[in-house]
């Protein structure tokens, strides 16, 4: 086999900080796939972006190492030798979609502009190549698309308009940085399959950059696997899965979120009981503030919770999930019924909510948007304890100690700042902050897709333990199955704002009954199921 | 001990990093330290007597005449030779290095006023026969505590006003962000001449006029913050807890709100400054008599013969206003999130 591209003992670092890559060595050959994965902060990004050297270079240092591309030191060649390599023997598809296309340009002129720069293809020439690459990744009606603009396309299409750009000059290589975590289940396994079987057509080599060793399994020849800067282990897929030799890569193995919930003996009354539920977003209003046009987000969706039980809302994204969440808070005005412990509190102003909300908490997915950066994690969370419960501030620090104990944080963790916690740390702290207050309901808005799958893991264990502890009910929000699955004894699917399944979570995991249920289901555990 | 949070130590760094900027602001804090001790520095009453074995401190006191052998039960002019000789035969008293104060007239002038600067009147003196260097350090008090304030006030109302537009947003901003354009478009001096016919504008007055004017400035900043702000998960976790929208904030949104608002704050004040100076200048100013730059510029035009006035104005003015432009360019630097 001929090696396509050789990195031997790469390092790096920002400035004059910690090696961020620390001695990387791998080699890539032609027509093989290498997945390179690893958690957040790992380096596999940098690793990567080194490789085309679109590292900041005023702030990146290379201490160490060879990226040998074709007998040539990439880390040696000229900026004018590597604008030659980009996009034309080396090409990269980044992670995110919505930021990658110039919202300004036409797909044609996105697609034309490497054509142009690298082949000298211009006018119908150029055009005609830019149909045959739509066409090549699935784009229906690729003249059509020409004209489009960013805005006009989905995220999946986006991400395939993007992938036509890489492989527009064939390139040797393809670098996929995540190339799905943007997008939705259904399209995430669509795009794979694509970049899968074009590989094969146009016999490139592949390095996938990826945190999610499911895909691995399935689309990888070898595996690396970084943790913190540092290569751990290198392997064939076989080998790596049956016989992981690093215990971090066993950790990350077995970070697969458990099979099913724990179970509960919810019974009697129902705690939250909505009928009906309605959210409408004006869209256009009349000079005199009429509403003359309105976006339907929430169609009427009715369900119940029983106290210490965990309904789990699952959908894509705009299908409304998260909006359910914020109209039972009251954070957007709804129509409908929402009965919390048999009283209507549908109707109850801003003000005469106020009390109610200690019952009802939310945990955010964003763990580090939802804290106040400016505030210490004890004046986080004993806030809510200032508004609803009266008390000296002894009484209050006690309790904050007691949340911070229960979601295992050491108590003195209080008196710091929430910049100095990592992902998984900031979560606690959030749901630390539901907790004081002693809440009936906890709504979970998407609390677990922000952290990385180890950490992921444990915050589903602590959630689980919490609820048996405290006999909590939780609304689950989350597009991910499989974390919903460990938690949920009910479940809701819910496709652009209406319900398409309601009922006990194991019977629709084990015989969905609607055509989309069973898509959706399908796309989230194919890779478990294909290689099992 | 004030406890510093990490990023405001590093905010604290910053600043001490922009060495300018950070001596800029030591020079300006001295120089306002002296000038608020302007009475000590440039007085026309000594700072001690000691007048037959009893002291006096003239500058605090008010002394009848006849308490040093004079005739009148009027306060002492010490610069008055008879009285003068008779302190000195029966003890001593200590002036300040400049013996005039602001509107101290120097009838011993060897030259008709304007007289230039000499041993006795370091800076000259204006075509009243007042001297110049103590106009200049009165002038300096007056301008920097008139800016302060103004600055002060409009910052309270523009980021009240800025935050209540952006926090509710919708009609509440709409109307606000009207009004503040049809504001905006009066004419601040034609409204500056009206009321000098009606009233004799003091401090007091000119402030409230400026201040009528000069809080739009930092609206748009601080509404822009809050309107962004209001949708962070950070504060609708605080109103899923219940808190108030006042709490909210002053708790949550504003401190984020206070970098953009610490950032202009220089540059307001070297603004209401100037606005003072060309105000005084135009003589819609402070009343007349009063020590103000601006009427020393406006001195310098009438008299081009004496450019010690227009130069000694100009001078104290542009050391003034650069030295703040430098601290203010410190303070950007020490709030910019990209600076490590």
């Amino acid at each position: 086999m001929s090696e396509l591209l050789t990195i031997e003992g790469l390092s790096i670092r920002f400035e004059n900080g910690p090696l961020v890559v620390d001695n990387l060595s791998l080699e890539i050959s032609r027509g093989e796939t290498l997945a390179l994965v690893g958690e957040s902060g790992s380096g596999k990004s940098v690793s990567a972006l080194s490789i085309l050297r679109l590292l900041d270079e005023r702030h990146a240092r290379y201490p160490g190492g060879r990226i040998v591309f074709e007998g040539e030191d990439l880390l040696q060649a000229p900026e004018k030798r590597l604008r030659q390599i980009r996009g034309r023997r080396i090409s990269m598809i980044f992670q995110e979609p919505m930021t990658s296309l110039n919202p300004l340009h036409t797909v044609e002129k996105q697609i034309a502009e490497t054509l142009e720069l690298h082949k000298g293809m211009r006018g119908g020439k150029a055009r005609a190549r830019c149909v045959e690459l739509l066409t090549l990744v699935g784009i229906p009606e690729p003249e059509r698309r020409l004209e489009s603009y960013p805005h006009q396309l989905s995220g999946g299409q986006k991400q395939r308009v993007m992938i036509a750009m890489a492989l527009a000059n064939e390139p040797d290589l393809l670098i996929a940085d995540e190339p799905t975590t943007a997008l939705d289940v259904t399209v995430q396994k669509q795009v794979l399959e694509l970049l899968k079987s074009l590989q094969e057509k146009l016999g490139m080599a592949m390095l996938l950059i990826t945190h999610d060793l499911t895909l691995v399994r399935r689309y990888a020849d070898r595996v690396v696997v970084m943790e913190r800067g540092r290569q751990v282990e290198t392997a064939d897929v076989r080998t790596l899965f049956e016989a992981p030799s690093h215990p971090y890569t066993r950790q990350l193995i077995d970070s697969e979120p458990p099979e099913s919930p724990l179970p509960t003996d919810a019974t009697g009354p129902d705690l939250l009981h909505v009928d009906q539920l309605n959210v409408r977003f004006p869209v256009r209003k009349s000079l005199f503030g009429r509403v003359t046009e309105s976006y339907h987000a929430v169609k009427d969706v009715s369900f119940a919770v029983r106290p210490g039980e965990t309904l789990g809302i699952v959908g894509e994204s705009g299908s409304g999930k998260t909006t359910i969440g914020h109209a039972l808070l009251k954070l957007t005005g709804s129509d409908g019924a929402i009965r919390f412990d048999g009283e209507d509190i549908s109707h109850l102003s801003q003000k005469a909510f106020r009390p109610w909300r200690r019952r009802v908490q939310i945990v955010f997915q964003d763990p580090f948007g939802s804290l106040s950066p400016r505030m210490s994690v004890a004046e986080i969370v004993g806030e809510g304890l200032t508004i609803h419960s009266p008390g000296t501030p002894e009484q209050h620090d006690a309790r904050v100690i007691q949340a911070l104990t229960d979601v295992g944080l050491d108590p003195e963790a209080r008196h710091r700042y929430p910049h100095e916690f990592s992902g998984g740390q900031r979560q606690r702290i959030a749901i630390a902050r539901a907790l004081v207050l002693q809440p009936d309901v906890i709504i979970l808005d998407e609390p677990t897709s922000a952290l990385d799958r180890t950490v992921q893991k444990q915050v589903i264990e602590l959630l689980r333990h919490l609820q048996s502890r405290y006999r909590l009910s939780y609304i689950f929000i989350s597009h991910d199955l499989a974390v919903v699955r460990a938690l949920s004894h009910k479940l809701l699917v819910l496709q652009n704002g209406a319900i398409v399944e309601y009922g006990d979570a194991e019977d629709i995991f084990r015989a969905p009954e609607q055509p989309y249920t069973r898509e959706l289901l399908s796309a989230a555990f194919y890779y478990q199921t294909t290689t099992n | 001990m004030l406890r510093l949070s990490p990023i405001q130590q590093r905010r604290l760094r910053n600043f001490k990093a922009n060495r300018r900027g950070y001596w800029s602001l030591w020079i300006f804090l001295i120089l306002f330290g002296l000038s608020l001790a302007a009475e000590l520095i440039a007085n026309d009453k000594p700072l001690v007597v000691s007048y037959q074995g009893e002291w006096y401190f003239p500058v605090v006191q008010t002394i009848p005449e006849e308490t040093f052998g004079g005739f009148l039960p009027t306060e002492t002019d010490y610069r008055d030779p008879f009285i003068a000789d008779e302190i000195t035969a029966n003890g001593w008293m200590i002036w300040p290095p400049i013996r005039f104060t602001y509107d101290t007239i120097n009838y011993n002038l060897e030259v008709p006023s304007p007289a230039p600067p000499s041993a006795e009147n370091w800076l000259g003196t204006d075509d009243q026969g007042r001297d110049v260097a103590a106009r200049v350090i009165y002038g300096f008090r007056i301008s920097v505590v008139f800016g302060l304030t103004l600055t002060i006030a409009s910052c309270i109302v523009g980021v009240m006003v800025g935050a209540i537009q952006g926090y509710y947003g919708g009609k509440v901003d709409l109307i606000g962000q009207r009004f503040i354009e049809v504001w905006s478009g009066l004419p601040m001096l034609y409204l500056l001449i009206i009321l000098s016919a009606l009233v004799q504008p003091n401090f007091w007055w000119l402030l409230g006029i400026m201040l009528l004017f000069s809080w739009m400035g930092l609206v748009d900043v601080v509404r822009a913050e809050f309107l962004r702000a209001r949708n962070f998960e950070y504060v609708r976790a605080a109103r899923a807890l219940g808190l108030s929208n006042r709490r909210i904030m002053f708790r949550h949104i504003l401190p984020n709100a206070m970098v953009a608002t610490l950032t202009f704050l220089p540059f307001i004040l070297t603004g209401a400054i100037t606005g003072l100076t060309s105000l005084d200048f135009l003589g819609f100013g402070l009343p007349s008599g009063s020590p103000s730059l601006g009427e020393l510029i406006a001195q310098g035009k009438s008299n081009l013969h004496a450019p010690w006035l227009g130069i000694s104005a100009f001078v104290s003015l542009s050391i003034m206003l650069t030295l703040l432009v430098f601290t203010g360019e410190a303070v950007r630097d020490a709030f910019d999130p990209r600076k490590n």
